[in-house]
């Protein structure tokens, strides 16, 4: 790992303790074990969600695939903040930590940061990340930390017992808005898009296909991933997503994106995405475009301006919501370039401490 | 022009035959006055700077307005500097300036009163102008009233002078201009006997990209020197013997940079990768500078989104194994404080630095004062105990530093450390100490690599909570260390397995475990730190940061009157050293002089119910020697009486 390699200890400790405890334990065990399957990431917690929430769902498909990606158990790290979804760490078999509301991708942050070896992943809820804490979102976006953050939207606060969240719909009854939420909802993967994300995806609870499919790319995207996933609460906001989930209206208003696909969707392909006039995308029917017109979806371009107009599709409602990955771009990410800043720094310099606690002006008084 | 009686050693000739007269003093305080734009905290560090390489003690008080330009020429635009030095030990940088410098008229107006009288004045004649005197509401000048008869003041055309001295450089009037402040050191520098070279170099070292401009200032700075030796207006110049210091390397430093060394050190002598998570805010944004500058070292600097992004970003890294530091002042340790508790609850190790500054809300950012003691103490929701430790003067802040490192590092547990804006930006001489005489921490970082439990059947397995017997503290087994996993958070965790519990008697016993580690602390430090020469004062003073030094300078002046007291300086702010309740029942009287309205004599009163007499002051500046000295002296007299042969208290440090 590369924590220490700027470290060059003149008569000090030998070796750096994080990598003395990291290879003492390895070498107990013989090798890293890599080799997993689902039940070793299981815990012996009991799991404490509703009944017939979606979160367990998610939480099936990440032990079913986890495996499958080669991390050793030890070598990940779950951070989540506060809401029902955070208590996801209790369940698994990883390093964790259950921390305080919406800061999760900061204490994260740091922790990539500074241990560039581990898998920092971020466990989130549309209150917990859109809310309390939208502003460290954003920021670990823009600065493209290599942390892969997940984001249950159950476009409700289930935890306090169900009041409107920021993604709620416009109008939304609950117990803190008898007569209707006034405030307009966030489109997270738009705000994630406007915030500089350089992988953005988004899935379903019950869709496992889909879901591992994207939460495989964004675990092996360089930088921060955003995967937003639509999660039933069948307690305080019980088929939020059914227009989407129901094989009658699904296929009719979700837009699947497979890249170098073109954008078509609905029952035998009757709709698709073209151009508007004004550099947007919009719906059209398949039967009235040319073909030439129909968008090809191209998660890999640079410019953010198209997958912004993808996400912009759907509605409040959900109509016309792209399921899949908008966006995934390779840029440099935050903790490798501050890793090469200390290289650099210690190739130039020296970590002399003596030199420094002296400085540049001393004087000396003699016996 | 100070308590003791000048006298005239010798006469030096200068160009032109004019025979100057040298005058040996034991101590001077200078204060640097002008505008924010016109470079005072700079002249003031410099001319510290050649004074610290003379090997006078001193003492320096910086003081500015939060604006970084206000309206030019105007009051809230006044910044200074104060600089005390000496040629034996001091402790404050002086309760009144000797000499006032004042570069327009706002600098004068808004400093003259704290000028005694007969102390001399030196104004840049050039900025007297009618436009200047009115935007401060001078009707007269005050140069040609008379108003000023009371000072020995001297009006020399600083602006002019600097300019004439420029004007081959090739420089604009504007740019030139700026020069004046080192035309002004160079004047001060003749006048006070001050070396040179160190100046010129660091005006070559800040100005290598702009030869110019560098050319420019050491000419200014020269011509200010020679004008000191060639003019008519000051016949005296002033020389103060080196302070006898122990032997050594020396430096000179300030709060801020002695704190950030000190984290460097306890990064190098635990081992551990130092991780800092901050937000600038005043004033301490000049750790993260300082901090920023050392990547050699391994050091990450993070400059976060917003105060709980750098305290939750040094948890982060924390956890991961690295010595988490976040830096503040008080508005940002508000902000801090549910994710301070989160940090106690998961029993991390991390320093939090607050250098105080004047509250609430956003309060005086330049000023001092250390009104967020109980905000240390108790500003969290539930029984959330952490440690809290005070460096005393600006190069203490090293060993503070290490000692927060230290405790944060053996006891897993949030260090908060208390500096102040005086101790950050005031400045002293400082013995540099050799890297391996600093303290080893390697011992206790510790990281667990095998399980320490088992379970019923006999699998071993790691028990998070399960804790050194002796310290309390429980294991620190980083992410990477294979068998090791484990969840932590701020729900509470059963006692041994870190397992959420809602168990109402593992909640008490968790709740008073954390406080007895804590406490616990009391037995890895020394015994209260009391100075009482003669051993049997009735009265004694307790105190706790910055204070120390004008409390130290209060008590030698009560001391020369023949009065007996004791000084009492705390490090340790929680725990108190075990020691302290018998140490406060020796004395009859006990004061504690802080920059708050009673803080620390609160805790005192509750914890040792011993009736401490408060005397407090939040001006945002530091005590007066002259004042401290005048409330002990009270009340060792009301205790009991004047001794027989007592002189009155006064004179210098």
């Amino acid at each position: 790992m590369s924590t220490t390699d700027h470290v060059h200890d003149l008569g000090m400790p030998a070796a750096n303790p994080i990598d003395a405890a990291v290879a003492a334990s390895v070498a107990s065990q013989g090798e890293k074990q890599t080799a997993l399957k689902a039940k070793d990431f299981k815990t012996d917690q009991e799991v404490r969600w509703c009944p017939g929430c979606g979160d367990y769902v998610i939480l099936n498909a990440v032990q079913s695939f986890l495996p499958s990606l080669g991390i050793a158990r030890e070598d990940m790290v779950i951070v989540s903040g506060i809401g029902c979804s955070s208590r996801f760490p209790y369940y698994m078999n990883t390093y964790g930590m259950h921390s305080i509301h919406g800061r999760a991708p900061a204490i994260a942050t740091g922790l990539a940061v500074s241990r560039p070896d581990l898998s920092v992943w971020v466990v989130t809820g549309d209150g917990d990340s859109l809310s309390i804490g939208g502003n460290h979102l954003i920021h670990a976006l823009r600065r493209n930390v290599n942390i892969t953050i997940l984001l249950f939207n159950n476009r409700i606060y289930g935890l306090t017992k169900g009041q409107y969240s920021p993604t709620s719909e416009v109008g939304k009854v609950t117990k803190s808005t008898p007569m209707g939420s006034l405030d307009h909802p966030f489109n997270p993967v738009s705000l994630a898009i406007g915030a500089e994300a350089t992988f953005v995806g988004r899935a379903m609870d019950s869709d496992r296909k889909g879901l591992t499919d994207v939460l495989r790319q964004a675990a092996e995207h360089q930088g921060t991933a955003l995967v937003e996933i639509y999660q039933n609460c069948n307690i305080f906001n019980d088929g939020a997503f059914d227009l989407l989930k129901d094989p009658a209206t699904g296929t009719q208003w979700s837009i699947p994106l497979v890249h170098g696909e073109p954008l078509v969707f609905g029952a035998d392909g009757a709709a698709c995405v073209v151009r508007d006039d004004l550099g947007g995308l919009r719906i059209a029917e398949t039967n009235q475009v040319d073909a030439s017109d129909i968008v090809v979806h191209d998660a890999h371009r640079e410019d953010s301006s198209y997958a912004y107009a993808l996400s912009r599709l759907s509605s409040q409602d959900l109509r016309y919501t792209p399921m899949g990955v908008f966006r995934s771009v390779q840029k440099p990410t935050y903790d490798r370039m501050m890793s090469e800043q200390l290289d650099v720094a210690a190739a130039e310099g020296s970590d002399d401490l003596d030199a420094i606690l002296g400085g540049n002006d001393t004087w000396t008084v003699s016996a | 022009m100070t308590a003791t009686d000048p006298a005239v050693t010798a006469g030096s000739s200068a160009p032109g035959g004019l025979v100057k007269s040298v005058v040996e003093l034991d101590r001077v305080v200078i204060r640097l006055a002008g505008d924010s734009g016109d470079g005072m905290q700079l002249t003031g560090n410099r001319f510290t700077s050649e004074t610290a390489s003379f090997g006078n003690d001193l003492s320096t008080l910086p003081n500015f307005p939060a604006e970084i330009r206000a309206p030019t020429g105007t009051l809230p635009g006044v910044s200074s500097f104060q600089l005390h030095f000496a040629d034996h030990d001091i402790m404050t940088p002086g309760d009144a300036p000797d000499v006032l410098v004042a570069m327009n008229p706002a600098a004068l107006k808004a400093n003259l009163a704290d000028l005694p009288g007969g102390g001399l004045l030196i104004l840049d004649a050039d900025e007297f102008t009618p436009r200047n005197l009115a935007k401060v509401g001078y009707a007269t000048n005050p140069i040609e009233d008379g108003s000023l008869e009371g000072w020995q003041t001297v009006s020399v055309p600083l602006t002019s002078m600097t300019l004439d001295a420029l004007a081959d450089s090739g420089l604009g009037k504007k740019e030139a201009e700026r020069s004046k402040n080192m035309f002004t050191l160079g004047l001060l520098s003749w006048m006070y006997h001050r070396p040179t070279e160190g100046t010129i170099r660091f005006l070559e070292r800040q100005f290598r990209r702009k030869p110019e401009i560098a050319a420019a200032n050491i000419a200014a700075f020269r011509a200010g020197y020679n004008y000191g030796e060639t003019t008519e207006a000051f016949a005296v110049s002033y020389e103060i013997k080196p302070a006898p210091m122990a032997p050594g390397k020396y430096r000179n430093i300030s709060g801020n940079q002695a704190l950030s060394l000190g984290l460097v050190a306890a990064a190098k002598r635990s081992g551990l990768p130092l991780f800092l998570g901050a937000y600038p805010i005043t004033p301490a944004s000049d750790i993260l500078h300082e901090l920023s500058k050392h990547k050699a070292f391994g050091i990450r600097t993070f400059q976060a989104e917003d105060e709980i992004a750098g305290i939750a970003s040094a948890i982060g890294a924390s956890f991961g194994g690295a010595l988490g530091v976040t830096t503040t002042s008080g508005p940002g340790v508000s902000l801090k404080s549910e994710a301070l508790a989160l940090a106690i609850m998961t029993e991390l190790p991390l320093v939090v630095v607050d250098v105080q500054r004047g509250g609430p809300s956003t309060g005086l950012p330049t000023k001092t004062e250390q009104s967020d003691l109980l905000q240390a103490m108790f500003g969290r929701n539930g029984e959330a105990p952490l440690a809290v430790i005070a460096p005393r003067s600006p190069g203490d802040c090293f060993d503070a530093a290490i000692e927060a490192a230290r405790i944060a590092i053996t006891y897993r547990t949030p260090v908060m450390l208390l500096s102040d804006g005086y101790l950050a930006n005031g400045a002293e001489p400082w013995q540099v100490p050799s890297s391996e005489d600093l303290p080893d921490l390697t011992g206790a970082v510790d990281f667990a690599t095998e399980p320490n439990g088992s379970t019923a059947d006999g699998t071993p397995e790691f028990l998070p909570y399960l804790r050194n017997p002796e310290t309390l503290a429980r294991p620190w087994a980083i992410p990477g260390t294979a068998g090791m996993q484990h969840r932590i958070g701020g729900l509470e965790k059963a006692d041994k397995t870190g397992n959420i519990s809602y168990d109402p008697e593992n909640h008490d016993f968790m709740t008073r475990t954390r406080q007895a580690k804590i406490d616990g602390i009391a037995a890895s430090i020394g015994p209260t730190d009391v100075d009482d020469p003669t051993g049997d004062a009735r009265v004694a003073v307790i105190g706790w940061g910055s204070t120390y030094g004008p409390i130290g300078a209060g008590v030698r002046r009560v001391r020369r009157s023949g009065r007996k007291v004791a000084q009492i300086h705390l490090r340790h702010l929680n725990p108190f050293p075990a020691d302290l309740g018998e140490v406060l029942a020796r004395y009859d009287r006990v004061v504690c002089p802080e920059m708050n309205l009673g803080q620390l004599a609160l805790l005192l009163r509750a914890k040792y119910l011993v009736d401490i007499q408060s005397h407090t002051q939040v001006r945002g500046l530091p005590f007066r020697a002259a004042e401290l000295a005048a409330v002990i002296q009270d009340v060792i007299d009301s205790t009991s009486g004047a001794p027989l042969a007592a002189d009155p208290t006064g004179g210098g440090e």
